[in-house]
Parts: C-alpha cells; structure tokens; sequence
C-alpha cells in the first residue's frame, strides 16, 4: 500500500512590538531573568491587562499580506490551565472570535505551485520560561517573556511533503519579515512551528489519527522530524497497529521524537470570554489604510524581478525572500542598470560574505553605491574582474573609500601605452620562438603572449589595451620581414 | 457633639476653614476604632500611624493652600480589603493572602491619596467578596452594631458596620452581586454602586471582572456624591473602565417630572412583611415629594439569580486560579511535588465558600457544560440588560427592596447557602446589567434593625440617582439613626 501523509501547521510568532501585549515592559530578548516583569504580567492581585494597539495592528498586516478575512468585532478568551510558567493560570488568547480567517499562502516545490489554505489566525500572548537545575533539583522561573505578544497561525492540513513545509515557512518568513509582523528567528524561538501529522492510505479522504510535534527549532529539524514521524506511523500501522493522538516532542540531538502526553490526560481548557477587555471593532478605514502601508510583498517583487529586470525564478527568489536582500538590489539598480550583474554579485560572493561574517546585510559595511562602483568600474575597465571581486568581498567586514583604497593599492588597470608597449616588447623578447610560430601563421599563439604580457603587469592591465599594443608590435614585426 | 457625627461635607469645610485639624479627625475615628472594634471586628488592619503621619502632610498641604477643590482633604477613608493599598496590607479577607502587602495603589486608593483624603485602614468582609453576611472573613465574623448577634450583611459588612459605629466617616466597599448596597440597607447606611466601569477596576481585586464595581459607603447620599466626585472617570489601566463623563442631573428641591418605576415581581411573597411595609412608606414619601409612581411587571428578573451565580463563579474560577502558591499568597509547607502545591495551598488557603463557587464556576465552564450553562446564562445576561432598557424607556429609575429581609442572625446563613443565595435577587440585576444603583434607609424592623431601599437608574445616570438619594434624605431621618439614638 501506498501511504500519504497529510500535515498541518500551528505556528506562532512573536509579534515585532518594543512592549508586551498587556503592559508597558520590554520585549528585548536575553535580559537577567525577571527583570522585564510588572504587576500585570505577574498576575498580582487587582492588576489588569490593557491592550497594546500595536498587536492587532500587526495581527491584521500579516493577515491581510495572507488574504485574510478580517473578523470586524474580534474578542479575546481566556485559556484556563494550571502551570507555573504561566502566573494567571490562564493565558489570554482568541478561541471564538478571532481577528482573521480563511487566508492561503502559495508555495513553490519543483517547478510547481500549490495554494495552502489559513484556517485562523488569531492573537495571544507567550507564557514565561521555566529553568529546571537538575543538579540542585530547583527549579526557576523567568517571566521577563510572559505577555510577549503572539500571533498563532493556523493552517488547514494541505501539506503532503517536508519540501511543502519548509517552502510553507520560507514563503511565511518572508511576508511576516517584510511587514515588520516578526523577525521569525527560530533559534531564539520567535518563530515556533508544530507540526500536526497523520498518514492515510493514498486515494483515502478520511483523515487518520494524527500527531503534534512540537520543540523544532530548525527548517531542517521540522523537516527531519516530519519524515521521522511519517515512518514512525507508517511502521506502525502496517504492523495492524494503532495511532495515538499525543503530543510528542522532537529532539534534534538524537534524531527522534517522544511522547509528551496523550489525548487523555490533555486539559480542559474553559475558554470563556475575557471580561477584562472589551471587544474590539475593527473600523473600514482604518483597515483600508492600514492594507494602503503594506509594502509590495516578496511573491509580487519576485515576479516583477522575472519579468522586468529577466532574473530566473531561483535568483529572484533568492534575492526578494530576504527583504534586506531586496532593499540592497533594488536600490544598487538604482544606481546602475544592469540586473542580472547586480544579482549574482549578491548571490554569489555577497550570500558567501554574509554566511561567513554571520552579518545581515543591512549590518555590513557594504552599500548599494559602493557595489553600483564597483560594477561600474568593471563594466568601464577600470578595473578587472578579480579585483572588483576583492574588493567587494573586503567591503563587508571593513569600511573603505574604493576611489582611495585603488589609489592606495595601486589597482588602477595600467592603461598607460607606453608601460604596456615595454611589457608587450619584454613579452616578445622572452619568446623568440613563440612570436616565430605566430609569424608563421600559426595565430592560435596569441592568447599566450596576451596572458604573458598580462602576468608580467600583475593583472592590473586593460586587457583590451594589451591586445591592441600586441597585435600592433606583432604586426610591425610581419611587415619588417 | 463628637467628631465622627458630622458629615463629610461639613468635615471637610470645617477642616478648610481650620475649626478642626485634620490630625483631630483622624484622631477621633482611631479613638473610636480603639474603643469599639472589639465588639464588631469591623477592621482587619489599622494603619494608625501611617494615618497620622499622612495627616501632618497634608495638614500642610491645606496649610500652603493646596487641595483647596478636594472634597476629601483631611476625609479619613477606610477600604474594603479587596482595594489594593500600596504598602498596607490587603487580605481580601483570605488567609490565602495574609501578608500580602501590594507594592501598588488601587486606581481608586490612588486618586483618594491624591485628593488628601487619609485612609485609615482596611474593613473586613467575607473571604474574596464572596458571601451575603460577612461571615467568611479568614479574619472572624464582623458584627452588626445594631445588635451584635445579627450579621451586617456582605461583603462589604466591615464598610456599613464601620460607617454605623462611627469607626469610619466614608468607606470604599465593593459591589459584585449587592455587596455595597445589601450590606448598607442592613446596617442602615447609604450604599452607592455605580455604572460598571465609571471606577476603575485597576486595584480591586477581582472577584466576577464584568460585574466587579467600586462604589462609596457612607452616611449619606451627600457624602456618596463627595467620594464619587474623587473616584470616578476614565483610567487606561482599565480597558474596561468609561472613557465619557456621566450624565448630569439637578438637584431639584423636589421630585417633581421624576417617573419611578415599581416591578410587581419584586413584592411578591417572598419579601418579609415588615421590608414591604417600611418601603411602601418610602415609596409614599417619594410621591409626596412629587415623584410619579407607576407599578410594572418585571419577569425576567425571576432568572437573574442563576445568571448571575453562573457568570460569577466561572469568571471566579478563572480570576482566582492565579493564587496557586507559586510567586505569592499560602503555601502549603509540605508540598512534594508541583500538583501537591497546587492543591495543598489551595486546600489550605481558601475558606469553603470560595471553594464552592470555585468548584461551581469550573463545572459550569467545562467541556459539555459550557453551553449547557454558562452559554444560557449570557443569554439571559443579554435579556435581562434589554428588559431594564426597556423599563427605562419608561421609568426614570426602578424602585425596589435590597433584600426579602433584615441582617440574618449569625450563623442563620452559612447553614442555608441556597436561602443566602436567593437573597441576592433584588441586587444582582443591576450588576448584570452593568447599571448604577443606590440604598437608602427607610426603616426598621421589630427588633430594631435597619431596613433599606434600593433605587435602580439607567446607564451613566448615576448623578440622577444620588440626588434623588439626597432629597429624599433632606425629607427623612432614617441615615441619621444610629444605634443608641439619633444624632445630629
């Protein structure tokens, strides 16, 4: 029998805002413990939550750049369940009215399109961290990231492969990096995904018991572990056995995944609505002004890159899935017109540069007017090839004049004739018999004394220069005979 | 005449005016504290020196001609202990939280604090504001002065019984289901919850959030109206807190042009006889004093008590879920594991009556019961803030008792809670319907306890019902009794 697997992803992601959803404390990752905390995301007695305008806003802009349908009178809940991380003993969030629905996101595996459909996305906050000490048997608890705010995107289960799911997240990351919604930094756990799964016999529609996965901090741990997961229940079902519904956590380390807890020992949650804040509506123009500030998305820069500027889909998708990325291109093309250049300088030496480095681009030293020069003077000649590429890859980690640094170097392509006429005459002196064979007809020779001549002036000539003051000297030799 | 028989008002004018230091009114209600609190255990704590130090400031304050518009500069104020308190312990009644002590001012202790007014200490009440009689305090029953053997109603029966004695010249109680108005109709004093989210929440600790309201308790309507002007407006604290001033209304000499509303249902059998007869008497006065009387029929009342004990308890079962032991509050000393702190210092540190409604808001909030529940009763909620709309298309304010009978003795309650329940009927309507109403006294009964009425007025309306308060009590003397005679 031939099996597919069906999954669906919950993600969350922690909403780009300086403050908490419910107070005034900082959000900034990797502060002493509890040290970002107030009466409110403490939950001291009498404390109230109040709403950061910001959070809906955000909510709103990721789901309007997923197509979603705006909920106009959306409401928050309240989830009950006991546990020491979270100091309410119930996490504010949205089960009834959430803010959107039934959006889809388009990805793109080999070749071929595939629209996934968003059930919901809706807003909540994060819970604190715990920190268990085995050694001492203690255990701590750090609040500073209780009441950051989330948006959990829901999707329906239209994944059938890893490749789906990592595209799914890529195309994801991108929109929600574009529209300043979250900076989907998964190691620092801004950006979560869970991974619900089941398998069923292919041509099946009934779904089969499914799965969640959850601690995946990595594209390719979501993706090892969805692969994991699929043979995990395969296995078990050609066995004649039966699927559990549990939640079971991944660990990278040793590549496999374990039951959490199972369906029956799950909690009773008691959503009720949040009486400490009012619903809130949603108003026409303001949603039309706030879908007016959203900028040109990554899907739509890419098919403009496609049709406009003739980069392949892989270049353009490179280039607009990163908006850093795609700032840094359009305003280099700005500066000088030549596209295809500009790409695979940036996907060429600038990935490997930012990879190395570790920078973002927007945190390197390079500008788009310096690699605009750069091109510029390789395009002029002015200088070569490799020496535009060094100088490029040094801009990255150090800031420099290029006008001054060629100057200080000495990289200015010798274009004097009079240099270049010695190089060629010393060129031909040091080889008799080359020049001889040339003479003689055989003209193939010529790169060969081009190349010569080139090396003795260290690469720094205009090779089109050196060409003409060959052939000129080799000419006059022809004649002289 | 003693110190604590004036009103605020005129307190307040005789401090401006210097014929009194604020240091000696403090003094005469802490004297009076010190001499009978013993027999009522109206106070779980006494802040008698930051009182006095807080008295010499602002003293000086007035002295430098500050505070001049304050209605409560100098006002000693006293506040239920579910009223954070920056620095002074707040209980909320519970052994749950004991020593807690708030690094935080209520927004309500707040803007009292700003107005000059010095708060005295904090009044007993029952444990989370959950009871009718006072009688679940972790810190002892509180006493009716009447006659110590009856309760003083509740929640707020540390606020009427404080008021009545002389222990407190204006209190903040709390008022979720009656608890201002019930426990001032008992103690014969005058009770005033206003429009939901005309005071805010911030600082109260909450019992049922969408029905939570602060409001005065005090002597009279007059002194309701000082402590309102304090109190009230908009604070982004609170998301749910009215950011639109109230309505405003004339305090006429009369009740002329003023249309009262009386629902048949809230006469029927179960109100005592001698209720009846003292408010019927009220409601002669109100016509002599020109109001217009008209009798109505009310029927969905008859489902506001099981709304509100459903809406109540679920919102209870979530707002008290937070006392688990883990940051503060009890906890149990020989927990082994997280669930064993969980259930031990809860065990432990709640009383058994927040253990019911506990234990009822949870059931109605379960999977299967949610609808079943808690869904109807927001359906009835919906109904019920309709039927008032529309009496109100009709009425200027709806007349009504406060409760079927005078403060139940001692003990009477706890072993009934189904009775101490049904006793909310008259009250809990208001809070459903987020709706400002007032308590007055109109009466006693044939053992000398108080007996009260209850007006009812529309949204924001709150300037209407106080004055029609004050008028009334131009025309009585029922606020002026207090046990052994008359003052004033």
């Amino acid at each position: 029998m031939i099996w597919e697997t069906v999954i669906g992803l919950e993600i969350h992601a922690e909403l780009y805002t300086k403050t908490k959803i419910f107070c005034s404390c900082s959000t900034s990752f990797g502060n002493a413990p509890n040290t970002q905390c107030c009466p409110v995301c403490t939950a001291m007695p009498g404390a109230l939550p109040t709403l950061n305008k910001q959070v809906p806003e955000l909510a709103l802009k990721a789901g309007l750049a997923l197509g979603c349908t705006v909920t106009k009178h959306t409401k928050f809940d309240r989830k009950n369940y006991f546990y020491p991380d979270l100091p309410k003993a119930y996490q504010i969030s949205q089960l009834y009215a959430p803010i959107l629905r039934n959006g889809h996101l388009t990805i793109f595996t080999d070749n071929s399109e595939k629209d996934i459909r968003i059930s919901e996305i809706h807003m909540e906050e994060d819970a604190g961290k715990l920190i268990h000490d085995n050694e001492s048997g203690i255990s701590k608890i750090d609040y500073n990231r209780c009441g950051v705010p989330l948006i959990e995107i829901v999707t329906a289960p239209d994944f059938r492969t890893a490749a789906e799911v990592t595209s799914f997240i890529e195309e994801l990351s991108a929109i929600l990096r574009y529209t300043n919604v979250c900076d989907c930094k998964m190691q620092e756990g801004s950006l979560r995904v869970d991974v619900n799964l089941s398998v069923r016999p292919e041509g099946t529609e009934l779904l089969g018991t499914r799965t969640e996965m959850k601690n995946l901090n990595s594209i390719k741990a979501i993706s090892r572990a969805i692969n994991f997961e699929a043979e995990r229940q395969i296995a078990i079902l050609r066995q004649g056995g039966k699927i559990s519904q549990e939640t079971r956590r991944w660990d990278d380390d040793k590549g496999i995944s374990t039951s959490m807890r199972t369906k029956e020992n799950a909690n009773d949650y008691r959503y009720f609505p949040e009486p400490d804040l009012p619903p809130i509506v949603i108003e026409e123009a303001y949603l039309s002004a706030l879908k007016d500030s959203l900028p040109e998305l990554p899907q739509a820069k890419r098919q403009r890159y496609i049709a406009k500027f003739g980069l392949t889909p892989y270049e353009a998708t490179m280039i607009s899935n990163r908006k850093s990325l795609a700032e840094f291109f359009e305003k280099t093309l700005a500066l000088c017109n030549d596209p295809k250049e500009v790409s695979n300088r940036l996907l060429g030496d600038g990935l490997k540069m930012l990879n190395e480095t570790g920078l973002n681009i927007e945190d390197s030293f390079i500008t788009p007017d310096k690699l605009a020069l750069l091109i510029d003077k390789t395009n002029k000649k002015t200088l070569t090839r490799q020496q535009s590429k060094e100088i490029f890859e040094l801009c990255f980690t150090k800031s420099i004049d290029i006008e001054q640094y060629i100057l200080e170097k000495g990289l200015c392509p010798i274009t004097n004739t009079d240099t270049i006429s010695e190089a060629v005459k010393n060129t031909l002196l040091k080889h008799p018999d080359t020049v001889k064979e040339y003479l003689s007809g055989k003209t193939k020779v010529f790169g060969f004394l081009v190349g010569q001549t080139m090396r003795s002036l260290k690469g720094s000539a205009d090779p089109a220069l050196v060409n003409n003051i060959l052939k000129e000297q080799l000419n006059l030799l022809q004649n002289n005979e | 005449m003693n110190i604590t028989d004036f009103s605020v008002t005129q307190l307040s004018s005789m401090i401006k005016k210097k014929e009194l230091s604020v240091s000696e009114v403090t003094n005469a209600v802490l004297d009076n504290i010190t001499a009978r609190d013993k027999n009522i255990n109206a106070y779980i704590t006494v802040a008698a020196e930051k009182a006095l130090q807080r008295s010499k400031e602002v003293q000086k304050l007035l002295d430098n001609g500050e505070l001049c518009d304050s209605p409560l500069a100098g006002i000693p104020v006293s506040i239920k202990d579910n009223i954070c308190t920056k620095g002074i312990r707040t209980t909320c009644a519970s052994r749950m939280l004991e020593n807690f002590i708030p690094p935080y001012n209520a927004h309500a202790t707040e803007l009292l604090e700003n107005a000059g007014a010095i708060i005295i200490g904090k009044l007993n009440m029952d444990e989370f504001a959950m009871g009718s009689t006072s009688e679940t305090s972790f810190f002892g029953a509180v006493s009716n002065p009447w006659n110590t053997d009856y309760t003083p109603g509740g929640s707020s029966g540390g606020c009427a019984a404080a008021i009545i004695s002389g222990q407190a010249l204006l209190t903040l109680g709390s008022d979720t289901g009656g608890s201002i108005r019930q426990p001032a109709s008992m103690c014969g004093v005058t009770g005033f919850k206003p429009t939901y989210g005309t005071v805010s929440r911030y600082g109260l600790i909450a019992y049922a959030s969408s029905m939570d309201q602060i409001g005065p308790i005090a002597r009279s309507a007059e002194d309701c109206v000082a402590c309102m002007k304090v109190i009230s407006g908009y604070d982004p604290k609170d998301n749910t807190s009215i950011n639109s001033t109230l309505s405003s209304f004339p305090l006429n000499k009369d009740l002329s042009g003023i249309k009262i509303g009386v629902p048949y249902e809230y006469f029927g059998n179960n109100l005592s006889g001698e209720v009846k007869k003292e408010i019927y008497t009220a409601i002669e006065t109100l016509k002599t004093l020109g109001a217009d009387i008209c009798e109505f029929s009310f029927p969905i009342s008859e489902y506001a008590i099981a709304a509100y004990y459903v809406i109540a308890s679920a919102e209870a079962s979530s707002n008290l879920a937070r006392y688990d032991g883990i940051r503060y509050g009890h906890r149990s000393s020989d927990s082994v594991s997280l669930e064993d702190i969980y259930i031990k210092s809860r065990s432990e540190g709640f009383g058994s009556e927040v253990k019911n409604r506990i234990m009822l808001g949870t059931f109605a909030l379960s999977a299967g019961y949610y609808d079943e529940y808690y869904r109807k009763a927001l359906v009835a909620r919906d109904l019920i803030k309709k039927s008032f709309d529309e009496a109100f298309s009709k009425y200027d304010v709806i007349i009504s008792p406060v409760s079927p009978c005078t403060a139940p003795q001692k003990g009477q309650s706890l072993s009934d809670p189904m009775k101490m329940y049904l006793s909310d009927a008259y009250t809990v309507g208001a809070n459903l319907a987020g709706l400002p109403a007032i308590s007055l006294p109109c009466g006693f009964d044939g053992n000398g306890l108080p007996i009260g009425f209850q007006l009812i007025g529309p949204k924001l309306q709150d300037q209407k019902l106080l004055n029609i308060g004050q008028i009334f009590q131009k025309h009585t003397n029922f606020h002026k009794q207090v046990p052994g005679g008359e003052k004033l």
